[in-house]
Parts: structure tokens; sequence; C-alpha cells
């Protein structure tokens, strides 16, 4: 529901990094997401194909690289996926730490620097 | 020439620094804060009515509803005695940073010792903006189900205290409270939890006294 906001804040998190890079373009983001983060793929790229338009992003690919979630039990170590239950299933305990699944971050993006970069009035064009 | 860019920048990084800015704010000003998060219907206003009405006006207390539409809580705070601002936020299914700061810039917080922030219903969006708030509660209550921890996780794994209201309901439904507290340890171990039931005053006078600690605390660290 709030991937509206998600994507605009990623537009412009690649935006600034490709300004200070003198990038012509950009032309793939990779985007780390965790499983419990509660962002659904398909409504960032719904709303991507929409703002990207007429910035340097326009056309650039989302790649998604998707954290299983896992916990890890505190009093026997193991870890395990916290689908069916979030107690440990080897030994019960609720005393369990969440140890990936919560990330949410841009990794990378890639960008042309053959292309000459747009005038400044393109770019807050682009921003607005 | 293709070249990449290691960004490595969370996403959510604008609204991290403006929740930043308004606890400076709040801190201030020695207002101590709270981001009542819950379902629709788990009783956020009822709780911010019986909590104004149990502190009998030994605080200022401001608050600040946000919802999709109406002023119907703000409405409701204000009655019980609050300093009243409602957020609509049109659509949006959470509060964020840059709301609340639109927000208490409509409110005198050096004439403030508690702000109330009653975040939209809902159990997935709210936990991932961060407001700026000194506390972030949690509200359960009875009748949504024993099963809640393990199906929003997010927002369990994410809060200061917890609140399980409309206890006095617990007889009527089912509701295993082993299992519910079993999810919730997992998630958030060692969570204060307060329950209560805003209907027949049950269990209040902890959370009210437990409130009224961190307004002091608040206060004097200024």
């Amino acid at each position: 529901m709030h991937e509206l906001m998600i994507t605009e804040s990623l537009l412009e998190i690649a935006l600034r990094h490709a300004r200070e890079a003198q990038a012509g373009r950009i032309t793939d983001l990779y985007l780390v997401i965790g499983e419990l983060s509660s962002v659904i793929d398909e409504s960032v790229q719904f709303y991507w194909d929409i703002i990207c338009e007429g910035t340097l992003a326009e056309g650039a690919t989302l790649h998604f690289r998707r954290i299983p979630a896992a916990m890890a039990c505190q009093e026997c170590s193991e870890t395990y996926d916290p689908k069916v239950d979030l107690t440990c299933p080897t030994c019960g305990s609720s005393n369990v730490r969440i140890v990936s699944g919560q990330e949410f971050y841009l990794e990378a993006i890639d960008v042309n620097t053959e292309e000459a970069a747009p005038s400044a009035s393109t770019y807050s064009g682009a921003v607005a | 020439m293709s070249q990449r860019i290691t960004v490595v920048e969370k996403i959510l990084g604008a609204n991290e620094q403006l929740a930043a800015a308004n606890r400076c704010l709040l801190d201030k000003a020695a207002v101590f804060s709270l981001n009542l998060m819950a379902s629709p219907g788990a009783g956020k206003t009822s709780l911010i009515e019986q909590t104004l009405e149990a502190l009998g006006g030994r605080y200022k207390v401001a608050a600040v509803d946000g919802d999709v539409a109406t002023s119907i809580d703000a409405d409701r705070a204000a009655a019980a005695g609050a300093h009243a601002v409602q957020i609509n936020t049109g659509g949006e299914c959470h509060l964020d940073a840059v709301m609340l700061s639109q927000a208490l810039a409509q409110i005198d917080l050096d004439a403030t010792d508690l702000l109330i922030v009653e975040n939209v219903g809902n159990l997935i969006c709210p936990a991932n903006f961060q407001l700026g708030t000194h506390c972030s509660v949690l509200i359960a209550s009875v009748p949504e189900g024993d099963d809640k921890p393990y199906k929003y996780p997010g927002m369990y794994q994410g809060v200061d205290a917890l609140v399980i209201n409309k206890v006095d309901l617990l007889p009527y439904v089912e509701f295993d409270m082993d299992y519910f507290r079993r999810g919730v340890e997992a998630l958030n171990p060692g969570l204060i939890s307060f329950s209560l039931s805003c209907r027949t005053g049950e269990g209040l006078s902890e959370w009210t006294a437990w409130i009224a600690q961190q307004v002091e605390r608040q206060t004097e660290v200024e």
C-alpha cells in the first residue's frame, strides 16, 4: 500500500548517486528486500514504470534480491525459517532472534557514462 | 561505458532523518511521545480517552490522530481534554515523519508534557515508518485473535510496549494467551506488556502509572 512513497524514495536515491557520478543514464537498479519488510515487488515495479518516465532512470530495470526470513534459537543455535512457527522447531524455546529478512535497501545502480548528462533544468524537472 | 555504482542506502533513510529531527524537537521541549499502532477497532482512541481521564489533567497532553478520512478520533481526543490535531492521510496507510513534523508545527510543544500519536489503523505499514516518537506502543485486542504476532511479525518485533486490550472478553472468545505470548516473546524478548480493558477499566492503572513514570523521566532530563 505504501509502495508509491517507497518507489519515489528509491528514484530519489538513484538519481542522486547518478548525478554525483555525472552519469548520463541509469540502466539498472539492484534492490535488496527482506521477506519481513512487507514490500511487494510487483507493486514497486508498477509505480516504477510510471515515475521513472522523463528521468535519467527512464526504462531502467529493477532487480530484486529477496532475502528469506531466518530466525536463530539462542538456546540450541538452530537456524530456521519462521513460516510455520516463531518458536524454535528443535527445542521449542522462544528465546530466539530474527537474523535476516528485514533488509530493505538499494545496493547498487548501473549507469551509462557515455551519454552526456542532461542539463540542470532536465534534472529539476525529473526530480519534481 | 557502463559503470556500477555501489549505493547501499536504506530506502527509507530520508524518513528516518526527519524522524530524528522530530525526536530532537520533542526532546528539546521535554515532551514524552508515544506512537500508538494497532489494527482498526483495537481501541486506540478508547485508550487515549481512558488514559487522559485517568491522568486527570496532571499533564498537558497533545494528540495527533492519523486517519484516512474524518476527524472523529481527534474530536474524541479533544473532548477528553487533549489538544488534538487531525491528520487526514488521504489514502496513505500509515503516518510518516513528514506528516508528524507538520502536525508538530501546530502544537505548542513547550506547553506540552505528553504527545500521543494515534497512527492509522493497520498492522503492516506503520511498522516501516519511524516517526521520531520515544515509544512505539502496539495495542492488540483479544477479539482479533491470538495468532497476530505470527501473522504480523514486523509490527510485533518493532515496538517498545504492548497493550492487550479487551481482556474482559477473554471468557467469550477463543484466545490462547500462552500461544499469543510465546509469539510475542520470540519476536520481541522481554517486551513490557499491559493487559487491560478500556471498557471495564481493569488493568488501566498499571498502564497509566507507567505513562506517568515516562513523562516524569522525560521532564527530569530537561
